[in-house]
């Protein structure tokens, strides 16, 4: 979890990814990002995120996100 | 069918009136049976292409959800004897069964709509290669109305369906209604099967209030494009094919007319299509989002046309980017090239991609594809200088100041409307000339001169334009600020909210510009 | 609240129609100065007497023959039907209007437009037909008149066509947004100026004489609808040579007329027993007759009406010499009206091109 949140502030400094729960839907990651998020976690975490799991519930939340690393990592 | 032709109206007529006197369980149905129509109407041949994507999206997605059947049903049976690796070797394959169809389906698809759109762009392209002529043939191809809309509609729900995100629809007549819903065919808005299925099938009981919002939101549309957009046309077209005579502060004249003239055309047409289905309680997804508002041109983009900026993003741009090859592809550009460059390496070739598609999809013609370029270059350049205004906006302290925010919305919609030009003139390198002309030539006595009065538009016709500038910006700066305009009118007295409507019904009859444009001088005096 | 929504909806439906109404009015052309013709059609219904004689046909009637001196000479109540460029289905179909209102004895239709078997102009369209009141007729003249890209529900609320106008407003279209005033004597339009017929251009050659199938077919619904309701009909050709009206037209008509056992005169070889001087009497170079020329028309048809139909002579009934005489006296007040502009200014100021607002 602190290795995604390093991923995660290093690309906003600003936000606070333990709180907060509405990235997608608060327009604070853009496309942009989530690729570059993306690219990061199969660097660190050697987790592919497919295309179709790129969805607002998985990606409003460093928590959200960390389940979905998780989960991918078992398949 | 035109939306702005009589027959339209008396068949949308016909439609609302049919929607709620048969049972409800006939609603879709008989929305169905009317889209078909509507298509049959404007060429029966239309109906062969559209039964192709609908039989072929059909067939294709149950295929495809047997087999993610097949695969639930058998993990779960040998669950206990399946070792991991064995699992998701199993996994694999049957996915790999799934991706075949796929790829049949948008081949089948995608290449109808190459075919039936881009093979003369092709010829002539490829005519162009050859000095003094080519030797090809241009052909007499017929070009569906709509195809580039349904076609990407129904390729999403078939990706939706592949990625398990949807059910596939087992009714074929209801996944046929879902590609032809007739409002939306000519222009959109691009649906998610997963949105508009709900209540695309619901039965729907005649309510009032929500009949009333349709119907006012049509006539909203019918104002933007009659009364505004096509009055506007005639002065555009003069402008932008007579570039010999209007250059320099004209192009700019035209640029502003273009974009005043798009919105209104585009929006309308919009509202009209919402407005209709809101009026039988289907609830379409928004297209706009007040996007001469924004104040970048990302945001712009997340603002105008959103339903194909969406799906560019969610059948396109992500996927490219997060394929294998192309995270194979960051990992080597970050070891290799840097941790800044490498970053942006996979970004930037599915923007790239992005922005090309878009421009091949908005039509078959260099100007497109430059004008999608021109998109992609704006979007990374502003990327690139991020850092630059943050500084900026840190040392100035002008962020979310209103004259600042002001300055940022008027540099987003001229930059948006010079791009756009590429829409406008005769080919590429015009287009630069033109817009470059407006540096080089610009003479204020364009505006003093009466040209302006010249260009197919009188006085009166400047007057109702700048009525309309005023009620669309009026409306558009309530939206922002406070919310739903219809809503609070509605909470008026019944006599004034009707009372609006009507009003606006009469404004669009006599300031409209439709029908056999009365003409005095038509009138040859004693011409027997 | 319900309820109270409901009503509420309804008041507004019922003004949104009555401005609807009021809008339409407003806008529609009056056709008061100027280009008076478009009233034509329309005025016909506010004469309430009948008529023995009436004609129907483009310029070549409403401009050439003087109901007036039809009355003063021989007591012949007559009207014209004329519209500018009326085709020949609108002349049927006027025609057929008319008799749901009168019978008359003798019906008279120019042949001139004979040469065109295709709607012409949608502006001249509207004047042969707005006027109409509601009928069959009016339905089935609006079908075969339409040009291509017109559509009947702008005949069924003119507001649809005319809705642009609204930048164009004259006094006229307030003044006289619920009454008109006459502008022609029982059909016929008045002038009294004078321009000489100068040299008409030689006549272009055609490459196919023969008259279109759909004008002639017309003419031959003319003629079985005369001969059910026990009508004489008349074709004639009026004595101006502009546009030309070419020789194998003319045989064309002659053996119309004679297999139908009607009869056709044409007027052009017969200028001079008429008594025209073509240096005075037409108002725009021989196109048309002014005022002198029509009068002297019309003494010279009423006297052959005369002759050769069995007409009442209605001077001597008081009824209808009451009516004329207010006729009469609104015709020589124009007339005066007219001269008086010629004198002072040299030429017409309120009628005509000139008094296009």
């Amino acid at each position: 979890m602190d290795e995604l949140l390093e991923i995660l502030t290093d690309l906003h400094p600003d936000v606070d990814f333990e709180t907060c729960d509405t990235l997608i839907d608060d327009k604070i990651l853009d496309s942009f990002d989530i690729v570059s998020i993306i690219a990061e976690i199969n660097d660190v975490f050697d987790v592919v995120i497919p295309a179709e799991e790129i969805i607002p519930e998985n990606f409003n939340s460093a928590e959200a996100l960390y389940d979905l690393i998780e989960r991918l990592g078992d398949e | 069918m035109l939306f702005t032709s009589y027959e339209f109206i008396a068949f949308l007529v016909l439609v609302l009136v049919g929607y709620y006197i048969v049972p409800k369980k006939f609603q879709w149905p008989l929305l169905l049976v009317f889209s078909y129509v509507f298509y049959f109407l404007a060429d029966p041949m239309y109906l062969l292409f559209i039964l192709v994507t609908t039989i072929s999206a059909y067939l294709v997605s149950i295929k495809m959800e047997n087999i993610n059947a097949e695969m639930s049903a058998y993990i779960a049976e040998h669950k206990a004897e399946l070792s991991k690796d064995e699992k998701k070797a199993y996994k694999a394959k049957m996915k790999a069964g799934k991706w075949r169809w796929l790829l049949l389906c948008l081949f089948l698809n995608i290449g109808i709509l190459s075919v039936t759109k881009y093979t003369n762009f092709v010829i002539t392209n490829i005519n162009n290669l050859f000095a003094g002529g080519g030797p090809l043939q241009l052909v007499d191809m017929i070009v569906p109305m709509g195809i580039s809309f349904y076609t990407f509609q129904t390729m999403g729900y078939v990706i939706d369906v592949y990625r398990g995100k949807q059910e596939a629809q087992k009714n074929p007549f209801k996944l046929a209604l879902f590609v032809s819903f007739f409002p939306q065919l000519v222009q959109g808005p691009i649906s998610r099967y997963g949105d508009l299925a709900p209540t695309l099938f619901a039965e729907h009981k005649f309510d009032g209030k929500t009949v009333s919002f349709g119907l006012g939101r049509i006539l909203w549309g019918y104002f933007k494009k009659l009364v505004i957009a096509d009055r506007m046309l005639p002065a555009v077209t003069e402008l932008v094919q007579n570039p010999d005579e209007y250059s320099g502060a004209f192009v700019f004249v035209a640029m502003l007319f273009y974009a005043f003239e798009l919105y209104c055309d585009f929006t309308g047409g919009i509202d009209i299509t919402i407005g209709i289905a809101e009026t039988m309680g289907i609830r379409l997804a928004e297209n706009f989002n007040l996007p001469y508002f924004s104040k970048n041109i990302k945001e712009y983009w997340n603002r105008w046309h959103i339903t194909m900026g969406t799906w560019f993003t969610d059948y396109i741009f992500y996927p490219i980017s997060v394929c294998g090859p192309m995270l194979k592809l960051s990992k080597w550009s970050r070891a290799h090239l840097g941790e800044v460059i490498g970053k942006r390496v996979p970004v930037y070739l599915s923007s790239f991609a992005v922005w090309l598609t878009t421009g091949i999809w908005h039509g078959a013609a260099w100007n497109f594809i430059v004008w999608g370029l021109m998109n992609f270059v704006v979007i990374m350049i502003s990327q690139e200088l991020e850092p630059l205004y943050a500084r900026f906006h840190e040392r100035f302290k002008v962020r979310g100041k209103m004259p600042y925010e002001v300055f940022q919305i008027i540099r987003t919609v001229l930059l948006m409307s010079a791009i756009r030009m590429f829409d406008c003139y005769r080919d590429v390198p015009l287009t630069f000339k033109m817009v470059g002309s407006m540096f080089t030539q610009w003479d204020f006595s364009a505006f003093t001169s009466g040209a302006l009065m010249d260009i197919g538009l009188s006085g009166a016709d400047y007057l109702v334009l700048l009525a309309g500038l005023i009620i669309v910006l009026g409306t558009s700066i309530y939206k922002a600020r406070a919310g739903s305009l219809r809503e609070a009118l509605y909470q008026k007295p019944p006599f004034v909210y009707y009372g609006m409507m009507a009003a606006l019904f009469l404004v669009i009859i006599v300031f409209g510009a439709y029908g056999v444009g009365y003409d005095s001088s038509q009138f040859i005096y004693n011409q027997f | 609240m319900k309820r109270k929504r409901f009503i509420a909806g309804l008041l507004v439906v019922a003004l949104t129609i009555g401005c609807l109404w009021l809008l339409q009015r407003l806008l529609v052309p009056k056709y008061q100065t100027g280009i008076v013709e478009g009233s034509m059609i329309e005025e016909y219904y506010k004469d309430e007497s009948d008529h023995e004689v009436l004609f129907i046909g483009d310029c070549e009637v409403y401009e050439n023959f003087s109901t007036i001196t039809l009355w003063e000479n021989y007591g012949i109540t007559s009207y014209i039907r004329g519209s500018a460029q009326q085709l020949v289905w609108n002349s049927y179909y006027l025609l057929e209007d008319a008799l749901r209102y009168e019978t008359p004895k003798v019906v008279v239709f120019n042949v001139l437009a004979l040469k065109y078997d295709e709607p012409q102009s949608e502006a001249y369209n509207r004047m042969s037909i707005d006027g109409m009141r509601w009928s069959q007729s009016k339905v089935d003249n609006i079908r075969a008149s339409m040009m291509e890209d017109e559509n009947f529900i702008d005949y069924v609320f003119p507001l649809l066509r005319y809705h642009s106008r609204w930048s164009e407003l004259t006094e006229d279209d307030f003044r006289h947004i619920f009454s008109k005033d006459l502008v022609t004597h029982n059909g016929y339009y008045m002038r009294v100026d004078v321009k000489p017929q100068g040299e008409f251009p030689d006549p272009t050659p055609l490459a196919d004489y023969t008259l279109g199938e759909k004008a002639m077919s017309y003419m031959q619904k003319m003629v079985d609808l005369c001969k059910e309701k026990g009508i004489e009909l008349v074709l004639i050709k009026a004595p101006t040579e502009f546009p030309h009206w070419y020789d194998e037209w003319d045989i064309q008509v002659a053996e119309f007329a004679k297999k139908n056992d009607v009869e056709y005169i044409n007027y052009i070889p017969l200028q001079d027993e008429i008594g025209l001087d073509m240096s005075k009497d037409t108002y725009d170079a021989g196109l048309h007759l002014n005022t002198s020329g029509a009068e002297k028309m019309a003494d010279y048809f009423g006297a052959w009406l005369t002759e050769n139909y069995d007409l009442t002579d209605y001077r001597s009934n008081e009824k209808y010499a009451a009516i004329w005489q207010e006729k009469v006296d609104f015709y020589n007040a124009m007339k005066e009206q007219q001269y008086y502009e010629l004198e002072t200014y040299g030429e017409l100021k309120s009628f005509g091109a000139n008094a296009i607002q």
